[in-house]
């Protein structure tokens, strides 16, 4: 008995510590840390630089996608019609846009060139499970560019769900072109044109 | 997406392409099913888009692929700079007559300190010295004072842009600094060349991801236009609420239902850049609602 009433504490203590472990990155730290580490790697590697867009794949499906609940970002991009949408459809819709927009990051990454970065002190309250990070590029000559980001709690981490550059949102952007495809073609037409998509933007790149 | 100093034959052309403008609505190719409110006239519309993109892939890429291969980046910010220091004169005049006279004193400085010791504009010390850069037209300045959109139009030439931007738009020209400072005509046909060109160059990589990324480059582009407009005019704050949380979630238990009418008023502090504590989403709301109403 007293041995179970250990291990039942030890468990616990392991969930806790776990729970803990996951809490210990806030979502703005989550943002610098990644954002830095990437633009890091990316201004010291001419490959990349050169636009080898396939090694900046490597490093954003790495460094990044941990941290990204493209789910959330599909379903974000459906509105409405998530809901008639099956689990499978789902589960490959999220597949094919997951594709799609780590191509188009990797893509504009290629094309970074020492751009200052500015990490916005984040303004939320302790128990908030739902944030966004604001982060700038500056530029001269230019008025900086605003990189917000929408970011949820899970229990495994802050996950980025929604991205908006100078405003615009790379998500909800589609919204208009998937419901489009999804009223001519049904939803599995609309998985269908991203998939051909995705093969397009493979073939161009070899 | 501040025009200023452009081509006053644009407007030629703008003028010349009015009668086949008028053709097409009374054609009326120019209604499509399903399509957004904003955009009554998506027809005309994407055909115009289709005339731009071809006059893009013809000139406008090629010319200005060759200026960005041949002029080194320092040369090229140089060039940036130069123009964007004369835009920020009517930039400040728009803060002003948006009731914003800090922004505007922000702007005269900006423009006293690089003219002078940014030599003639050059050099952006002003932001350096942290006088931000504003993003000011008279299109968002009729916003503020209350004009609505209005229908969206593709213009040839000049792009997207609703009613009310297109009259802006042509005041923005019309107030070009350029235009009243340089009395030699061909100087001012070689200046707008120039910031065209520099222009375009600029935006290459950021196209050539939007390209890669499109199902449909017209709805994609038109939707971030509206997107950024209103961002602009609301510099940046625009009213966000509802919140946009990915639907299919259960609000928490603490969710109270959110007043509709909330969505559609600025908050207080979102002016002030605070933080706004979030509130919870009305998911019935949000998954409702159409896209544009958001």
């Amino acid at each position: 008995m007293k041995r179970l009433l250990t291990l039942l504490l030890a468990g616990c203590l392991g969930l806790f510590a776990l729970r803990a472990a996951a809490e210990l990155t806030p979502p703005d730290v989550l943002v610098k840390d990644v954002t830095l580490e990437v633009l890091g790697i990316v201004s010291k590697d001419r490959e990349i630089q050169a636009g080898n867009v396939q090694k900046v794949i490597g490093l954003v499906e790495e460094k990044v996608l941990p941290h990204f609940s493209f789910e959330s970002m599909t379903a974000l991009a459906m509105g409405v019609n998530w809901r008639q949408t099956s689990p499978e459809q789902k589960q490959q819709l999220t597949q094919q846009f997951k594709t799609l927009l780590v191509r188009t990051y990797a893509s504009a990454i290629t094309t970074y060139r020492d751009e200052k970065f500015e990490f916005l002190p984040l303004r939320a309250q302790p128990a908030d499970t739902d944030v966004t990070v604001h982060a700038r590029v500056l530029k001269p000559g230019r008025q900086p560019v605003a990189l917000d980001y929408d970011m949820e709690k899970t229990p495994r981490g802050w996950k980025c769900y929604n991205v908006y550059v100078g405003g615009v949102s790379l998500v909800l952007n589609y919204r208009t072109e998937f419901s489009a495809e999804v009223r001519k073609s049904g939803i599995d037409g609309l998985i269908g044109v991203l998939e051909k998509k995705n093969r397009q933007l493979e073939a161009g790149k070899q | 997406m501040t025009v200023v100093p452009v081509l006053s034959s644009c407007l030629r052309r703008c003028a010349r392409a009015v009668p086949l403008a008028v053709f097409w609505l009374l054609a009326g190719c120019a209604s499509v099913q399903n399509g957004d409110p904003r955009d009554p006239y998506e027809g005309f519309n994407r055909a115009m888009f289709a005339f731009n993109e071809g006059f893009d892939d013809a000139i406008g890429k090629p010319v200005a692929t060759v200026y960005k291969e041949v002029l080194p980046f320092q040369i090229r910010v140089r060039v940036r700079n130069f123009f964007a220091n004369i835009q920020d004169v009517m930039i400040g005049v728009n803060n002003l007559l948006q009731g914003k006279p800090n922004a505007a004193a922000d702007d005269l400085a900006r423009v006293l300190i690089n003219t002078t010791f940014g030599l003639a504009g050059l050099h952006d010390i002003a932001s350096e010295a942290g006088l931000e850069k504003h993003n000011e037209d008279f299109g968002q300045t009729f916003a503020v004072w209350g004009m609505e959109d209005g229908p969206f139009f593709v213009w040839p030439f000049i792009g997207p842009n609703t009613l009310r931007d297109t009259l802006g738009f042509a005041v923005d020209v019309a107030a070009a600094p350029v235009r009243w400072a340089i009395d030699d005509s061909a100087t001012r046909y070689w200046m707008a060349g120039i910031y065209l060109v520099s222009e375009r160059a600029e935006l290459l990589d950021v196209t050539t991801t939007l390209d890669e990324a499109a199902l449909d480059k017209y709805l994609q582009r038109r939707d971030a236009y509206f997107e950024r407009r209103r961002y602009l005019i609301y510099d940046g704050n625009p009213p966000r609420p509802p919140r946009e949380r990915p639907p299919g979630r259960e609000p928490r238990s603490d969710a109270a239902p959110l007043e509709p009418d909330t969505a559609s008023r600025p908050s207080p502090n979102a002016r002030a850049g605070t933080f706004e504590p979030r509130e919870p989403s009305n998911y019935g709301a949000v998954l409702a609602a159409p896209r544009g109403k958001l």
